[in-house]
């Protein structure tokens, strides 16, 4: 046996490794059962297929999964984020609105208030739910679960109160284009989460911002003796967590042309946090990947169009979901791992030696 | 301050759990009204909302609204009292809603399209709460995870399950459920009461009795306090963590046979969101989240509070129903807040 390079060695310990090997073998399934799922081709102006699909629906979930790394990075959970998508997403609606008028003989669009100001409106409003969550964790010191716990029941009820509790149906053109509008043959959603993706990462990885989180999520006592200014980051990293909900709730509710108050968002903060852990964060704060977010995002996409695509009924993902974040958690902690070693290796050593 | 005499009797049996006893009984005194304010504050304003409403809608003075809150809550009550335990011993619930919906679901799916009897079906559903919930108290205690995601995840799983038994609501037409929701125990003049709302209030008898007077209770008080010194003392705190999970599961399930009573169907769609229902009953009701400190009967206060703010609500009429919602977040902001700051002041002292 000779001792692997150092290059397989650095791959073989990578933190994104598993992460990739997961994507890498839902996708070979996927392309196993479905022998059309690889195959992109370019359609009505712009590259259709599975693959596109995919990434497409799982923009939103990638953009909510980069603002909950960077807050479970500083020891935080926004549980939040689905009422965030909820309330974005109704403001918007109810801001744009919008009617049928045929002028000359063409559908005209008509907005009730212009699109600029509908969206600026929605992601300052996410922004305003931000700054609520963070000052309650930062300034008062709540846990962040019960922080945002408050914002998780109220801001169904605020939703509930834009759209009055109806189903908001938008008539306006211009607005589908965020969610299901193509940009040099490719979803524009899509570029909006690369977009994020690219700043934050710049951010993180340019600047000593990354550091300056993580040492929060270590030890955020230390972080505050050490000249990090961990109260005003701390804030920042829930209004950027908002931000992104804010984001993918436009995306989602111009994708769909209507804005749901209860049910827009639903359930999405616990698909955002096990996007997260998928990607190889800890729970425990510190260490964060936001590359492995996004896989992690991709991994749940992925997986949710294998189910569909396989022929199982689509209510058996919440209990597929279920195991994998049970695997994942136990293979993050160091006790089950410890117990395996010792299942694995013992018979194995007392067999092997001598 | 009459009206915290059954928040005294049990606080006054925990104050031993604060084990070193160094100060005087002025001094203790003093400890124990500032770890009861947030009870006092709770039925101070339960008592306040009461008397505005019967004073601004003729009708709501009755024996009968206020058995309501009982009666339409009787199965939050139960899972919250569960929930208190949790809290207590510093950890959080979040699979309690999904535990409601399987059974339900196992209930209208044994009885109706297996035709098993109620009877057998009840003792079942019960222990699977309680192996649920017991499942999920092993995997935290024994591979230190985090409760938080450890019953997110059982979340998705109960719900999930409830989806492979079936995608619709299963409705029960069997006898012996319909007669046990339909019976009406008269307790004062027309005023009546059913079965749900007595094991209801049964329940947090046994969990006063439970958390005050017995080592299992102390215990889980210590372990919310400080595992490290519980663990330190010789405590059992493993298999009280637990016990913990596994009494909560077992009243989720518990819930769960008093929800199929209410709605006589099971779907997987039941209890949408009851965990922040009966996790704001906990907080309004005064147990901290930090664990260990907290009275089980300061729960069924706060369940009360969230009843009335719905019954104020549905009285008005002109506001909608998701006034609830936000009223209820507010609720729980100001609890929070005052949380910290008794927490905040404890910690100077």
């Amino acid at each position: 046996m000779t001792s692997p390079s150092p290059t397989v060695q650095r791959v073989l310990h990578h933190r994104l490794l598993w992460p990739v090997v997961t994507l890498v073998l839902l996708l070979a399934l996927n392309a196993a059962f479905n022998p059309t799922f690889l195959h992109v081709e370019w359609r009505d102006g712009h590259l259709y297929g599975s693959l596109v699909d995919i990434l497409n629906r799982a923009a939103p979930l990638v953009l909510v999964a980069l603002g909950m790394t960077l807050v479970i990075a500083t020891r935080g959970i926004d549980i939040s984020v689905g009422a965030v998508v909820a309330i974005a997403a109704a403001l918007a609606a109810a801001l744009i609105g919008g009617s049928l008028v045929v002028k000359d003989g063409a559908a005209a669009d008509v907005s009730r208030f212009p699109m600029w100001l509908a969206i600026a409106a929605a992601l300052g409003a996410a922004l305003a739910c931000g700054l609520w969550n963070g000052l309650l964790v930062a300034r008062i010191g709540m846990q962040p679960i019960i922080a945002t716990l408050i914002l998780m029941v109220a801001g169904r009820g605020i939703a509930q109160l834009i759209t009055e509790g109806q189903i908001i149906t938008v008539y306006y053109t211009p607005y589908f284009f965020i969610g299901g509008g193509y940009l040099l043959g490719l979803p524009f959603a899509l570029f909006i989460a690369a977009a994020v993706f690219a700043l934050l990462y710049l951010a993180v990885t340019r600047s000593a911002l990354g550091l300056f989180i993580q040492s929060i999520g270590i030890n955020p006592a230390a972080a505050r003796l050490a000249g990090v200014k961990a109260r005003r980051l701390t804030v920042g990293v829930y209004m950027l967590c908002a931000f992104c909900a804010g984001l993918a709730g436009l995306i989602i509710s111009s994708n769909v042309k209507s804005a749901d108050g209860n049910n827009a968002g639903q359930l999405l903060e616990l698909d955002a946090i096990l996007a997260v852990t998928l990607g190889g964060t800890s729970l425990t704060g510190g260490r964060f990947s936001l590359l492995g977010s996004v896989i992690g995002a991709l991994i749940i996409q992925t997986l949710t169009y294998a189910i569909y695509s396989l022929g199982v009924p689509p209510e058996i993902n919440l209990v597929v979901k279920a195991v994998v974040v049970f695997a994942v958690m136990l293979l993050q902690s160091p006790e089950f791992r410890a117990e395996m070693r010792r299942l694995v290796f013992r018979p194995a050593a007392a067999g092997g030696a001598q | 301050m009459s009206a915290v005499a059954p928040g005294q009797a049990p606080a006054g049996a925990a104050g031993p759990v604060a084990a070193a006893q160094p100060g005087t009984p002025a001094f203790a005194g003093a400890r124990l009204q500032r770890r009861s304010l947030p009870l006092q504050v709770t039925v101070s304003l339960f008592v306040l909302m009461a008397t505005l409403g019967s004073l601004a809608y003729p009708g709501f003075f009755s024996l009968q609204v206020f058995l309501n809150l009982l009666i339409d809550n009787a199965f939050l009550c139960v899972v919250a009292v569960g929930m208190t335990f949790v809290i207590l011993s510093g950890g959080i619930d979040l699979s309690v809603g999904s535990v409601i919906a399987l059974t339900t679901m196992v209930s209208a799916w044994l009885v109706e399209q297996h035709g098993w009897h109620p009877l057998a079906v009840i003792p079942l559903v019960l222990l699977m709460g309680t192996a649920f919930g017991g499942v999920m108290g092993l995997l935290i205690e024994r591979y230190r995870l985090q409760p938080f995601i450890v019953t997110l995840a059982g979340m998705f799983l109960a719900r999930g399950l409830c989806y492979v038994i079936s995608i619709d609501s299963i409705s029960i037409g069997n006898e012996f459920f319909s007669e046990l929701s339909f019976i009406r125990i008269p307790v004062w003049g027309d005023a009546t009461i059913t079965l749900s709302a007595l094991i209801a209030l049964a329940v947090v008898a046994a969990g006063v009795y439970l958390a005050h007077y017995t080592s299992f209770g102390r215990t889980v008080y210590a372990v919310g306090g400080n595992e490290q010194s519980a663990l330190l003392m010789g405590l059992p705190v493993r298999r009280t963590v637990i016990g913990v999970y596994a009494l909560s599961g077992f009243c989720s399930a518990l819930g769960g046979v008093l929800f199929t009573l209410y709605m006589l169907s099971g779907y997987g769609l039941h209890a949408l969101g009851l965990e922040l229902d009966a996790i704001a009953a906990v907080v309004i009701g005064g147990t901290l989240l930090t664990g260990g400190v907290g009275y089980v009967i300061g729960t069924l206060f706060g369940v009360m509070m969230l009843g009335i703010i719905q019954t104020l609500i549905a009285f008005d009429g002109t506001l909608s129903s998701w006034w609830t919602r936000i009223a209820v977040g507010a609720l729980l902001f100001v609890f929070c807040l005052m949380q910290r700051v008794l927490t905040a002041r404890g910690g100077t002292h």
